[in-house]
């Protein structure tokens, strides 16, 4: 096991932002954490990666505390904090080099080391070049590409493709498969694209209110809520008991609605959809659009997350002084 | 050990990429400086010439005569003012008021006859107050000339007479060099707030920080590294002072290699000292607002109770008591020595203790209130 979070707690005052959190991770897996805004995961990122101290709990790092052995676990891991923190003014290669002799790595390993990551991530033409003339995506890459130059065991990325444009974010995602394999790479990431999380994660843990609510592959998240297929119409007008009608069709096995809009959970969509088309228009109800589409992880997500909006406040990263800025988690 | 070393090269060696990277900031912090040493030293160094002063003669005999005609004497020599005639007072004081001169001097119409009755008259002076500076010159100048006036018709009892010979240590001082050490200090201390205080909140806010947190960096070579990386900068500012300002002040010899070495010594205590003040404060910021609200309190705070413009003996006691803890008065009172006295080291001892014990005390404050976590 590459990590183990046991019980892990974070509270500010009264509020937790991480609450009673148990997981594992095992060697060579991409762990995707999931949950709304203000769910948690930038706060447990943080806890493992040594930048806060939980409250209670405990939590290792190939068996090393993240409190008590944190220069260890400072050692095995790589961080790519949800800011592009790389500095502007200087050149990629500078940046990296920098980063290398903080790790005290020797000349030579650090030259090869450096020359093989920016090959990894493409951006060997543009080594001597400012950051500050990097695209966003050109910036995530040389990020990423900095936060392995020790050659850490687990790779912590937190939102890595937030903010990048769909070419770039695929990119990203395809280099973090690669480095994988080939570095041998425990990466837990956090993610806001579910599409992503479905086709790359080996295992997707979905957080929210600072609780764990499911942890699985993507796949058998997807089992694990009602239906196969989604059909989601809405009607010109809704009669009375048009929700039971609903639920009285074939192979339903779960309806929401939202105003005029219903989301049908079907064990077989095209047999539901028929009936339901059939049922409009005996009742005479306009069907103003309706779509069918397979399970994905969004469902997922909605079914375990809800769909009301979270307007929470942030709990600080730091404390007491009042000269302090508040930093958003 | 030697791994601490390494990677508190490692950040110095970045705060240098950057500084070289940023033209604008090296401007700002070894070129603004001069320029105010330039402009300062000129702006408060110069006597001061050509005032216009209203002379009303209401007397018009000899005596009243030979007054003017000393007044245009100055006028055509000292040059500290020249002389206006007016026919009346009125109009005089008039254009006193709307600013056209300086002062209105007033002979009575009885000047003469009480001269040569021996009855000391008095003759007015009126000045525009507003500007002490110009008022007072004019007195010091009408005051001289009048001492002369009046030796011409006392008759002395004594045989001999008394006079004060002054003797100065060092050369004229110009106000110009009384400023260069002050100026050196403050360029150093500009570099400090600079690289201590904007560039590291700045940085802190921008998540840059959150980088080096994940590494093994100890407390210990975070700080010395923000330290020393800021220190060689202070120091850079503090060098280009010391030569190019002396130059420009014009310091004699002003590149005496035992001289500038002595000088190279002090500025890398004061920067120490300062930027380890400047770290000290800031260690708990992450606003950047805050660090550029309080440089010009600061500035004000520690420049001036510091001796660089005005003698501390002058301040009130709560003003000497900052000047006490200062490291500015330590740095600007060594400054003095070196480029005004050319004194050894020996003279500067008392102040490279302060400021090397003020810099490890800072320093080890900002270590052990340094949070290695958010």
């Amino acid at each position: 096991m590459d990590v183990e979070v046991d019980n892990l707690t974070k509270c500010f005052g009264d509020f937790c932002a991480v609450d009673h959190l148990s997981f594992t991770v095992n060697h060579g897996e991409l762990f995707g954490l999931l949950g709304p805004n203000g769910a948690g995961k930038s706060t447990l990122i943080r806890i493992l990666t040594t930048l806060m101290p939980p409250t209670s709990g405990q939590a290792r790092i190939i068996g090393h505390d993240v409190v008590r052995s944190a220069n260890e676990v400072r050692q095995a891991i790589g961080v790519i904090p949800q800011a592009m923190t790389s500095d502007l003014d200087l050149t990629a290669q500078e940046n990296m080099a920098i980063f290398a002799k903080l790790y005290c790595i020797p000349r030579e390993q650090r030259k090869r080391t450096i020359t093989e990551l920016l090959e990894a991530v493409d951006l060997v033409q543009w080594a001597n070049k400012p950051v500050k003339m990097f695209s966003g995506g050109m910036r995530r890459r040389l990020e990423i590409a900095r936060g392995l130059v020790h050659e850490p065991k687990i790779f912590f990325l937190d939102e890595p493709t937030t903010g990048l444009d769909p070419v770039s974010r695929v990119s990203v995602w395809e280099m973090l498969s690669r480095l994988k394999k080939e570095r041998d790479l425990t990466i837990i990431v956090t993610t806001h694209y579910m599409d992503e999380a479905d086709r790359l994660c080996d295992r997707v843990a979905i957080v929210d209110h600072g609780k764990l609510v499911a942890l699985d592959s993507p796949l058998k998240l997807k089992a694990s809520i009602p239906g196969q297929n989604v059909i989601e119409v809405s009607f010109a007008t809704v009669p009375e008991g048009w929700t039971s009608v609903l639920e009285g069709l074939p192979d339903v096995a779960e309806v929401k609605a939202e105003d005029r809009v219903f989301r049908i959970a079907s064990h077989n969509g095209p047999r539901t959809t028929g009936a339901l088309i059939d049922e409009a228009r005996q009742a005479e109800v306009a069907i103003a659009s309706l779509s069918v589409q397979s399970t994905t992880l969004d469902d997922v997500f909605v079914h375990y997350t809800g769909r009301q909006l979270r307007d929470t406040l942030q709990a600080p990263a730091n404390s007491e002084s009042p000269f302090m800025m508040r930093r958003e988690r | 050990m030697r791994n601490a070393l390494k990677r508190i090269w490692a950040l110095i060696e970045r705060d240098m990429r950057r500084f070289r990277a940023s033209p604008a900031l090296m401007v700002v912090s070894m070129v603004l400086p001069l320029v105010q040493l330039v402009v300062l030293g000129y702006a408060f160094g110069g006597k001061i010439k050509n005032m216009e002063v209203g002379v009303v003669d209401r007397d018009h005999r000899v005596p009243a005569v030979q007054l003017r005609e000393m007044c245009s004497a100055v006028a055509a020599n000292a040059k500290t003012f020249e002389t206006i005639s007016y026919s009346d007072q009125r109009t005089a004081l008039q254009d006193l008021r709307n600013g056209r001169i300086n002062a209105v001097l007033n002979i009575p119409p009885e000047f003469s006859r009480k001269v040569l009755a021996g009855q000391n008259p008095n003759i007015a002076l009126i000045e525009d107050n507003t500007d002490q500076f110009s008022s007072s010159a004019v007195t010091e100048s009408l005051t001289e000339m009048l001492s002369t006036y009046n030796a011409k018709k006392i008759a002395l009892r004594r045989t001999g007479t008394v006079s004060l010979s002054v003797v100065e240590v060092y050369p004229y001082v110009p106000y110009i060099q009384f400023l260069l050490p002050g100026t050196i200090v403050l360029a150093i201390f500009v570099s400090a707030m600079i690289g201590g205080g904007i560039i590291y909140i700045d940085d802190k806010a921008r998540g840059l920080h959150e980088g080096y947190l994940v590494t093994p960096l100890t407390k210990f070579d975070l700080i010395m590294g923000f330290n020393l990386a800021g220190a060689i900068k202070a120091m850079l500012s503090g060098l280009v002072l010391v030569t190019i300002g002396s130059l420009i002040a014009g310091i004699p010899d002003p590149l005496n290699l035992l001289r500038l070495g002595r000088m190279l010594i002090l500025v890398v205590f004061t920067a120490l000292a300062l930027i380890s003040m400047m770290f000290l404060i800031m260690v708990r910021v992450n606003d950047p607002l805050v660090p550029r609200a309080i440089f010009g309190v600061l500035n004000t705070v520690l420049f001036f109770p510091s001796g660089a413009v005005y003698p501390i003996n002058a301040f009130p006691p709560w003003m000497k008591a900052i000047a006490v803890v200062d490291p500015f008065t330590y740095a600007v009172h060594g400054f003095k020595s070196l480029v005004l006295k050319n004194t050894g080291l020996a003279a500067i001892g008392g102040d490279l203790l302060f400021l090397g014990t003020f810099a490890l005390l800072a320093m080890g404050a900002a270590t052990l209130l340094f949070r290695r976590t958010l």
